[in-house]
């Protein structure tokens, strides 16, 4: 009897062990594969877009009205629940306050607003579509916002020559994961419309792993130490536009920031 | 001495790739997926002008002749400053490679890249595209003189395109350089000015080579130009309201040869005269390891009485690209702005002064 009932006790436990285990390994183990590119490595070639908030404010963020009066409610900003892990940015003090100033300030100083081009990671979750060209000697990462291009070099690899807005990335293979490590950046990119930025010592390592047919699991780790007292990281799905005829298109916003940059210089009809 | 010996091995070079054009012996390696491998960084800075000198009458030059042209267009670029002058130490074409004297030369002997018509210039301008360059001199003329305001400023100082990209695909005064990358289904051609960037998407029924179809109809550096013709996918057509710069591309494989076909310009960045209507088939075939033949036929029957075709050349180079961010450091544009409006600033005070006196 005694027994008996040891026994019990023991095979619910070990039941209880067992669909801890399964749960632990849902959760941890992509169960997906990719399917294989020609050379054999996952295939992350395609047309990929995120859906969220991030480009307002990477931090969790309330519903806003428009920064510009007349755009009205189709200006507003959408409410969003951060993709920063943790929540909130470990900025330094001084830091913190600059910050501020870029929010109070936004329309004068996000580089977005000028048609610069983006950075990284903000060039990811922008609301627009990227592409991926995934060759074996590079793999192209192609977005449509300002035609902004990224070449990750998977073999001959250097450091940065110079600071660029894109920086330099070199990548490699970990399994299923295609990890992309970017340094060289100039500081003038910023992270959202928000005012989150960076310096010049920024360092990104982004992890792109198929999980499923249609999703990537992207992470990016960011660590400055000037503007930020640890690393931090973000993660979010990224989807593919599985439409038959989606496509990179142009959007050349120069043209249409030349009268908000240059048009109080244009030349006044003589009184 | 050592020019002379540059010199000798120009003409070698030159003679030689006039050679390996011909043979055709070398075999396209292949991407993992079976395309021809096109990858890597590329340069089409030439000397060779699009349309043949008004004192020149033959296709071809002898290999001397390439190199004395060759030397005196570079003099001439060479020459936009004065030696010793103030502006010749700030704007050394020389020094900071903006000219192409410090360029991989996709050297050829030909006398213009011109092919057909056989005179090496453009055709003859339609009536109706008489009308069109008059009423865009107009429109020019509204927006005032050059540094009126950014708009009035040309396209390549205001950082919105360059000649690199097209279609087609011109050298650029200088860092005419391009990186070109194959996944299954597309062909990406970066260019570095401006980090432009062409993906062009594959007829996938072109993707594997065709069997025993033999190439026709194609010369190597010499006759034939190269076919216009149009095999519609309708999955791939993009709607006409679809208008951009660099148009709307479309690629298929015919043998070893890449097709693109490139339609739906916006018409703001006229290529020698070209409207929104132009059609742009480019054809891209690796002859050497370093060598790809680059051909391409204008059709635009706003502009032209007939299409007309250019034969040019990309030659290998070396890599990385670096990022070419034009307009956020555009002081340029800024600077000449500002500049025009105090000199009215000044012009419009100093009578006063002189009145006041």
């Amino acid at each position: 009897m005694r027994n008996r009932f040891f026994i019990r006790v023991t095979l619910a436990a070990i039941t209880a062990c067992l669909a801890l285990a399964v749960a632990l390994v849902n959760a941890q183990a992509p169960a997906y594969r990719a399917p294989r590119a020609p050379d054999g490595k996952p295939n992350l070639s395609g047309i990929w877009q995120a859906i969220n908030t991030a480009n307002y404010d990477i931090e969790p963020h309330s519903a806003a009205p428009s920064p510009v009066l007349e755009l009205g409610a189709s200006g507003a900003i959408p409410a969003g629940l951060g993709v920063v892990e943790g929540g909130a940015l470990p900025y330094r003090p001084e830091a913190l306050t600059k910050r501020n100033e870029n929010r109070a300030n936004r329309l004068k100083l996000d580089p977005e607003v000028k048609c610069y081009l983006p950075g990284v990671p903000r060039a990811v979750y922008q609301s627009f579509p990227f592409q991926i060209i995934q060759s074996q000697k590079h793999i192209m990462m192609i977005h449509e916002y300002a035609g902004a291009v990224r070449t990750v070099y998977m073999a001959d690899q250097v450091e940065a020559p110079a600071d660029s807005w894109m920086g330099w990335s070199n990548g490699r293979w970990e399994g299923e994961t295609l990890v992309v490590d970017t340094k060289g950046f100039n500081d003038l990119s910023w992270f959202d419309r928000s005012g989150n930025f960076h310096s010049d010592a920024l360092h990104v390592v982004e992890r792109f792993t198929a999980r499923s047919a249609d999703t990537l699991n992207y992470e990016a780790t960011i660590e400055d130490p000037k503007v930020f007292t640890r690393p931090f990281k973000i993660t979010m799905p990224l989807y593919r536009r599985v439409e038959p005829n989606a496509q990179i298109l142009e959007f050349r916003c120069v043209e249409f920031v030349e009268d908000l940059l240059y048009g109080h210089l244009r030349k006044q009809p003589s009184q | 001495m050592i020019a002379r010996l540059i010199g000798t091995l120009v003409i070698a070079g030159i003679a030689s790739i006039a050679v390996s054009a011909q043979a055709p012996a070398y075999k396209t390696p292949r991407t993992p997926d079976g395309q021809p491998d096109l990858q890597g960084f590329w340069s089409n800075a030439t000397y060779t002008p699009l349309e043949r000198p008004d004192n020149v009458t033959k296709e071809f030059y002898t290999p001397e002749e390439a190199l004395a042209a060759e030397k005196a267009a570079a003099a001439r670029e060479n020459a936009q400053t004065d030696p010793g002058t103030v502006a010749d130490v700030h704007y050394d074409f020389t020094q900071f490679g903006l000219d192409r004297s410090q360029a991989t030369l996709a050297r050829s002997r030909r006398t213009s890249l011109i092919v057909d018509p056989k005179n090496g210039k453009l055709p003859p301008i339609t009536e109706e595209g008489k009308k069109i360059l008059a009423a865009r001199a107009e429109e020019a003329k509204k927006l005032g003189g050059r540094w009126d305001s950014a708009q009035s400023n040309q396209l390549d100082d205001r950082c919105i395109i360059m000649a690199g990209p097209g279609p087609p695909m011109m050298d650029a005064a200088y860092n005419s350089n391009y990186q070109i990358v194959q996944a299954p289904g597309y062909v990406m051609i970066l260019t570095e000015m401006i980090h432009d960037v062409r993906v062009i998407p594959l007829d996938p029924s072109t993707f594997r080579e065709p069997q025993g179809r033999p190439e026709q109809g194609r010369g190597t550096t010499g006759s034939g130009s190269p076919r216009a013709e149009s095999r519609s996918d309708g999955r791939l057509n993009a709607p006409t309201q679809v208008r951009q710069w660099m148009g709307v591309s479309r690629g298929r494989w015919e043998g070893d040869t890449l097709v693109i076909e490139t339609t739906n310009f916006n018409g703001k960045n006229p290529f020698r005269g070209s409207t929104e209507n132009m059609k742009v088939v480019e054809r891209l075939r690796r002859v050497s390891e370093d060598v790809i033949e680059y051909n391409f036929t204008v059709e635009d029957k706003s502009m032209w009485e007939r299409p007309w075709s250019a034969e040019a050349l990309m030659r290998k180079t070396n890599g990385p690209l670096f990022e070419h961010a034009c307009h956020e450091g555009n002081y340029g544009l800024y600077n000449t702005l500002v500049g025009a409006r105090l000199e009215e600033k000044h012009a419009a005070e100093a009578p006063t002064k002189k009145d006041s006196k």
